[in-house]
């Protein structure tokens, strides 16, 4: 561990992530192409691109033959980002739906008083 | 590069005990690291912040919009003989930027060869494919430009749409730029025989070896990694 360069891999699996890459790229264009429907779709583009950032963080950047608390350094914080990313992700699908059911399905408070038969926030 | 190996004889050389062991080592962490090497890895997980700020507000504003989000495929598509191909650009900026990392990976490992000759090829082939994708992304810009998208309304979806294309592509666009820029000043080192004969550095005055392209090669892969995630949730989303 003490030299790391004497760690160079053999240079066909460069030509083989490469390939790899390409393999990946398309099938993530394909998805989009034929437009697969939406949870399916988000979860394959997601699977996928994390597929491609591992094979190039891994090989390309050479972090498998790097000192394992590189490879921490470079793992935990992006797992905690992602964590944020999911709680955002809730967030806004929250305040989606609290759009739809109170400025899209009920009437403008302005155009049309609240009442007990026509409220202006149902429910 | 010549680091003396890690004092302590009985410090782990692989897996989680290792991890502890340098976390808990003496004096400091990152013992027997190549330091240039692993100051670019801090960097690069800056970096890796700044990007999910974006990525994380894109998505969280996309959930919570109303009104519908601009068709990517419909507007990235390109017009080829009369019929409409959609992200046909964004596919081959993604095939570019890809072969420009393969290219950089093969310059490393030509560059630790001692194979100054393809080295110094590999990095020109890199440059050239980067400058390709700028070209490519300056020709996207001007034609959403052109078709009225701006960064407070576009006229073919939410108004949001225009201010995070703008920010993010063109933030990933600066990254590239620079890393052709950095791209030609290692190949010019190369071609002079710097980093084979340890000339001393004009900027730093550190002794120069190959290690300087692997660094490089860490910025440039990175910014394919960042592309990699912009091309599935912004364009093909």
């Amino acid at each position: 561990m003490s030299n790391e360069h004497a760690q160079q891999p053999d240079i066909g699996i460069y030509f083989k992530v490469w390939g790899l890459l390409f393999v990946l790229a398309g099938t993530s264009y394909c998805i989009a192409y034929f437009g697969v429907g939406q949870p399916l779709k988000a979860i394959l583009l997601l699977a996928l691109a994390l597929g491609q950032a591992g094979l190039i963080v891994a090989v390309l950047m050479h972090l498998v033959w790097e000192r394992v608390i590189v490879a921490y350094l470079m793992f935990v914080p992006p797992m905690l980002l992602a964590s944020f990313l999911a709680i955002c992700f809730t967030d806004g699908s929250y305040t989606n739906r609290t759009r739809e059911s109170n400025y899209l399905a009920a009437p403008l408070p302005s155009a049309a008083p609240a009442t007990a038969a026509n409220p202006a926030v149902p429910h | 590069m010549s680091h003396s190996p890690p004092s302590s004889s009985a410090a782990p050389a692989s897996g989680f005990a290792s991890f502890v062991a340098d976390l808990a080592s003496d004096q400091r962490a990152f013992k027997g690291l190549s330091w240039p090497k692993t100051m670019m890895w801090v960097f690069l997980l800056g970096d890796i912040f700044v990007f999910s700020c974006f990525l994380i507000a894109y998505m969280n504003l996309r959930t919570a919009v109303q009104a519908p989000w601009p068709h990517p495929s419909e507007v990235f598509a390109l017009n080829i003989g009369g019929k409409e191909i959609p992200l046909l650009l964004v596919a081959v900026m993604t095939l570019v930027l890809t072969s420009s990392c393969g290219t950089m990976s093969l310059a490393v490992a030509y560059g630790y060869g001692k194979n100054r000759e393809k080295a110094l090829q590999m990095l020109w082939i890199s440059a050239a494919l980067g400058l390709m994708f700028m070209a490519m992304q300056a020709f996207e810009w001007t034609k959403l430009i052109g078709e009225g998208v701006r960064p407070w309304v576009n006229g073919i979806g939410a108004s949001q749409f225009g201010a995070f294309f703008f920010m993010i592509t063109g933030f990933h666009g600066t990254h590239v730029t620079i890393g052709v820029i950095l791209i030609l000043v290692t190949a010019s080192k190369v071609a002079r025989g710097e980093l084979d004969n340890g000339t001393r550095s004009s900027l730093t005055g550190r002794k120069q070896s190959y290690e300087l392209v692997e660094i490089l090669s860490l910025y440039w892969h990175f910014v394919d990694v960042v592309w990699v995630f912009l091309f599935a949730v912004f364009y093909l989303w």
